[in-house]
C-alpha cells in the first residue's frame, strides 16, 4: 500500500511511521501545519511547533522515507481555532481534537492522499481498526489508559477504510521503548496534553485576547448573592472549581462549581457539586462510525471527554438528534462536549451535546 | 515512494549549485595554512595573502578595483549591509528623518525584508516601483520618482535578474538614473552571475551583491562589490576588518574558493548561457506539448540563442488546477528535484510574492513550479521531467480539485465575516 504517515514529531507519530515501513508499504512522511504557532524561546509543549516540525523530518531522514509539510493551517483556522472560539463565545466547552480529526486529519488530509493515490493514511493515535462483517470497525485502544477512540469517533465509515493506527495494540511504554530500540530521537519526548494552539495552555486568556473581554458577575446559584466577577463567560466552564477568584465563601463552606452560564446578561452561576449532576443529554452533529442508531433505545456506553470511561446508558436517535439517558449521572458536563457512544470496545458514533438535564433542572430531554 | 530512483534529475540549480572543483581546490589549499589574516606576522600575511589575491582576482574578473571587494558570509548579509547601511549612512547626511528607500516588489527577502525592516523601525519612506506583468521593473517610474524625490531619498535597491521567474533588470539604465540623481544604487546579483554578462564598468552602481554557493562556491561565502567612496555603516560591530564595514575573522579558504567559483562563471558565461538555454526552449516546448493549458511565467524564452530579457537557465510555470507543493512531491518521488518558489523554514509553500506582483491571482500563484538549469545540467533532465509531468499534472490536478473545494469555503467563510 501507499501509505501517508502523519507525523507530528512526537514519539507516538514516529513508531506508527516506523511499523508502516517495516509493513513494507510504500510510506510517505507528512508533517501537517496547522497552528503556525510562531518561534517562541519558551518550551515546547504543543504539537505544532517548529521543534515538532523538526522532529516529525528528523524522524523520516531515519526511517529514509520522503518528508513533506502539508499547509492546513487556513482550513485549521477556519474549521479548528473559529469553531472553537465561535463555541465558547455560545456559552459552550468545545473539543477542537474531534473537529481537527473530523475536517482537517481524516478529511482534508485524508482527501488529498487519496488523490495523490495513496490508498491510506497513518497515524500514531491509540485505536484499534478491526475488520468487521459488515466493514471496519473502530474500536478502543488495547492500552485503556491510553485510547483515544473518542477523538476519533468523526470518522466515518468511507474513511475508516482508509485510517490505519498501527499502535492500537501496543500499550504506551512499549511504544517508548521500541522508539528508543529504533534510536528514534523522539523516543523521550513528553506527551502533549494541551490544545496545540494555545502552547501555554491558558484557554481563559487566549480567549480573551481572541474575544475580548465581556465582564460580568458570578452569582451564588442558591443565595442569589453576588460573589465574584469573571472576564467573559467564555472563560469558565461548566464544572470548574479553581481559578475563580470567589469573595466569600459558601454558606455552607464546601467548594462551588461553575454550574450555569446565563448569556443573556453574561452572569456566571455557582453552585453545590450536587447540581452538576447530568441524568440525560441530546446531542445533535452526529457522526456515524459504525451502524447508525435508530429510533429504539439500545444499551450503550456514553463518554463525554477524551479522559472518562464512560457511563452505562441507553441511547436513540430522535427527531434528528442523539438522545442519550445515563444509568448514572456525570458530573460537570458542558454543551458542545462531544458524546461518544460505544457497544463494548467499538465507537458507534458521536455528536455534540446541546441540550444537558440535572438534578433541579427542568430542562426536557 | 520512489526514493530509490537510479538518477535524480536536479533542476533547482538557482537553489544552489554543485561545488566546483577549482573552488574545492581553492578552499581546500588555502585550508592547509594557519593564520588569522589580520594578525601581523608571517602566518597571518600568508593568510592575508590569499584574501588579498582573491579579492584582486574578483575585481579583475568583475571590472571593479579590489578595495571594493567586501568579503561577507553570502546574499543575505551583503544584501542587509548595502540596504541598511547605505541608508544609515545617507540618512546622516541628508539630515532628514524619513528618508525613501525606492525597491520593487519583486525583490528577494533579503531585500524585502530589510526594506520593510527600515520602514517599520527606522521611519523609511517606502517608494515600490512599478512592475509589469513579466516582472519588468518601470525606468519611468524611477526616472519620475528621482525627478520629484531625488535630494529625499536614501538608496535604490532594484535586483539584477529575478531568482523566481528570470526577468533581468535594465540594470545599467537604473544605475545611469540613480548616478544623475546623485542617489546610490544597490543591486542583488546573486542570480545574474555566471549567466549574464558582468561588467561593473558598464553598470555604474554603487553595491553590487554576490553569493558564493549559487555559481560553484561554496555555502558561506559572497562579497559585497561597494564603491569605496560611498558611505556606509556596519550591520555588525567588532573588529573593524574590511574596511570597517565588515568586522570578523576575515575567511581565507572561503574567499579563494569564492574567487576561483566567479573566475569559473565569468570565463564561462557566454558558454553557459547558450548551453542552458537549449535546455530552457526544450523545457518550455515539453510543457507546451504535454500540458497545453500551463502558464509560462515571466519574458518570453528566446527561440533561438539567449535572450536578453529573461535568464537562460529558467523555467517558471504555473499549472492552473494544480497546487505547487503537490506537483513538488510527485516529481520529487519521479526523481526530479525541483522548487515552488520560496519557502520559509519550515517547508510550507507561501504563494510567491513575484507572482502576486505580476498580477497573478494566488490560486495560479500557489500552482507553480520553478525549474532552473546550470553547469551539471543535461538533456537526460529535461527529458525526465517532460516524460514525467503528465502523470504528475494528472494527479496534481485530483489533488487540486479536492482542495480547492476546501479553500472555496474557507475564502466564503471569510467573506462573511
Amino acid at each position: 500500500m501507499r501509505v501517508v504517515a502523519a507525523l507530528s514529531g512526537g514519539v507516538d507519530s514516529s513508531v506508527a511511521a516506523a511499523r508502516m515501513v517495516d509493513a513494507g508499504h510504500e510510506v510517505v512522511g507528512v508533517h501537517l501545519a496547522l497552528a503556525r504557532a510562531k518561534a517562541s524561546g519558551g518550551r515546547s509543549r504543543g504539537c505544532c511547533t517548529l521543534d515538532d516540525a523538526r522532529d516529525a523530518r528528523r524522524v523520516a531522514d531515519m526511517l529514509g522515507i520522503p518528508f513533506y509539510v502539508w499547509d492546513f493551517s487556513a482550513e485549521f483556522a477556519e474549521d479548528v481555532i473559529g469553531d472553537f472560539l465561535a463555541e465558547y463565545e455560545a456559552g459552550r466547552t468545545p473539543n477542537p481534537c474531534l473537529r481537527c480529526n473530523e475536517k482537517i486529519k481524516f478529511k482534508a488530509v485524508l482527501d488529498r492522499a487519496l488523490a495523490l493515490d495513496f490508498d491510506a493514511v497513518a497515524t500514531g493515535h491509540y485505536a484499534r481498526v478491526l475488520n468487521g462483517p459488515h466493514g471496519p470497525e473502530l474500536h478502543r485502544a488495547l492500552d485503556e489508559a491510553k485510547d483515544q477512540s473518542y477523538v476519533l469517533a468523526v470518522i466515518d465509515q468511507d474513511q475508516l477504510a482508509h485510517c490505519l493506527f498501527p499502535l492500537g495494540d501496543t500499550i504506551k511504554d512499549d511504544v517508548r521503548a521500541e522508539a528508543q530500540e529504533r534510536g528514534l530521537r523522539t523516543a523521550n519526548k513528553p506527551d502533549s496534553h494541551d490544545i496545540c494552539f494555545i502552547p501555554d495552555g491558558n484557554t481563559s486568556d487566549f480567549l480573551v485576547d481572541r474575544i475580548g473581554q465581556r465582564p460580568g458577575r458570578i452569582v451564588d446559584s442558591a443565595s442569589g448573592a453576588e460573589v465574584g466577577e469573571h472576564r467573559g463567560t467564555f472563560t469558565v466552564t461548566i464544572g470548574q472549581r479553581r481559578g475563580l477568584d470567589l469573595r466569600t465563601p459558601g454558606e455552607d463552606g464546601r467548594p462551588r462549581y461553575v454550574v450555569d452560564v446565563d448569556l443573556s446578561t453574561d452572569t456566571v452561576y455557582v453552585g453545590s457539586p450536587e447540581e452538576l449532576d447530568v441524568f440525560a443529554l441530546r446531542a445533535g452533529d452526529v457522526i456515524w462510525t459504525g451502524p447508525a442508531l435508530g429510533e429504539d433505545w439500545r444499551q450503550v456506553t456514553a463518554q463525554v471527554r477524551a479522559h472518562h470511561f464512560g457511563v452505562p446508558a441507553r441511547a436513540r436517535m430522535a427527531g434528528g438528534e442523539l438522545q442519550v439517558e445515563l444509568h448514572e449521572p456525570i458530573r460537570g458536563l458542558a454543551t458542545g462536549q462531544s458524546v461518544v457512544v460505544y457497544d463494548g470496545s467499538r465507537a458507534l458514533g458521536s455528536g455534540r451535546i446541546s441540550v444537558t438535564s440535572r438534578v433541579g433542572n427542568t430542562a426536557a430531554v | 515512494m520512489s526514493s530509490s530512483s537510479p538518477r535524480r534529475a536536479f533542476v533547482d540549480h538557482a537553489a544552489t549549485a554543485p561545488l566546483l572543483a577549482p573552488a574545492r581546490e581553492a578552499w581546500l589549499a588555502a585550508s592547509e595554512s594557519v593564520g588569522n589574516p589580520s594578525s601581523l606576522h608571517t602566518s597571518g600575511r600568508r593568510a592575508r595573502r590569499i584574501v588579498e589575491e582573491a579579492r584582486e582576482s574578483i575585481a579583475d574578473d568583475l571590472r571593479t578595483r579590489p578595495s571594493a571587494v567586501v568579503f561577507t558570509s553570502g546574499g543575505t548579509e551583503s544584501d542587509n549591509l548595502a540596504v541598511k547601511g547605505l541608508f544609515w549612512a545617507r540618512r546622516r547626511r541628508m539630515g532628514i528623518d524619513s528618508p525613501a528607500v525606492v525597491s520593487s516588489a519583486i525583490e528577494h527577502h533579503a531585500v524585502l525584508d530589510p526594506v520593510e525592516w527600515l520602514i517599520k523601525h527606522e521611519g523609511a519612506a517606502a517608494h515600490w516601483l512599478d512592475v509589469d506583468e513579466n516582472a519588468l521593473v518601470s525606468l519611468e517610474d524611477l526616472r519620475g520618482f528621482l525627478a520629484e524625490n531625488a535630494e529625499r531619498t536614501a538608496l535604490v535597491t532594484v535586483m539584477w535578474a529575478n531568482n523566481e521567474v528570470g526577468t533581468i533588470q535594465p540594470v545599467a539604465q537604473i544605475a545611469e538614473l540613480c548616478r544623475e540623481s546623485g542617489v546610490p544604487f544597490h543591486t542583488d546579483a546573486v542570480q545574474a552571475l555566471g549567466q549574464v554578462p558582468m561588467d561593473l564598468t558598464q553598470v555604474g552602481a554603487t553595491a553590487v551583491t554576490i553569493s558564493g554557493h549559487k555559481i560553484g562556491g561554496p555555502v558561506g561565502s559572497g562579497a559585497l562589490i561597494i564603491d569605496p567612496y560611498t558611505s556606509v555603516e556596519p550591520v555588525a560591530h567588532g573588529g573593524g576588518q574590511e574596511r570597517e564595514i565588515r568586522s570578523g575573522t576575515l575567511d581565507a579558504p572561503g574567499a579563494a574558493a569564492l574567487a576561483a567559483a566567479v573566475r569559473y562563471a565569468v570565463e564561462h558565461q557566454a558558454e553557459h548561457a547558450q548551453r542552458v538555454a537549449t535546455f530552457q526552449r526544450a523545457l518550455a516546448e515539453g510543457i507546451r506539448r504535454e500540458v497545453p493549458d500551463a502558464i509560462i511565467n515571466g519574458a518570453s524564452i528566446a527561440d533561438g540563442g539567449v535572450s536578453s530579457e529573461r535568464l537562460p537557465g529558467n523555467v517558471h510555470v504555473s499549472i492552473p488546477g494544480a497546487e505547487g507543493d503537490a506537483l513538488l512531491m510527485l516529481l520529487d518521488a519521479a526523481g526530479v528535484d525541483c522548487s515552488t518558489g520560496s519557502a520559509c523554514t519550515a517547508g510550507i509553500p507561501e504563494p510567491s510574492h513575484v507572482l502576486l506582483a505580476m498580477g497573478v491571482d494566488e490560486r495560479t500563484a500557489r500552482s507553480s513550479l520553478r525549474f532552473s538549469f546550470g553547469r551539471t545540467s543535461t538533456m537526460d533532465d529535461v527529458d525526465a521531467v517532460i516524460s514525467a509531468l503528465p502523470s504528475v499534472v494528472e494527479r496534481a490536478r485530483r489533488a487540486g480539485s479536492v482542495s480547492a473545494s476546501t479553500h472555496t469555503s474557507v475564502g466564503a467563510g471569510r467573506a462573511d465575516r
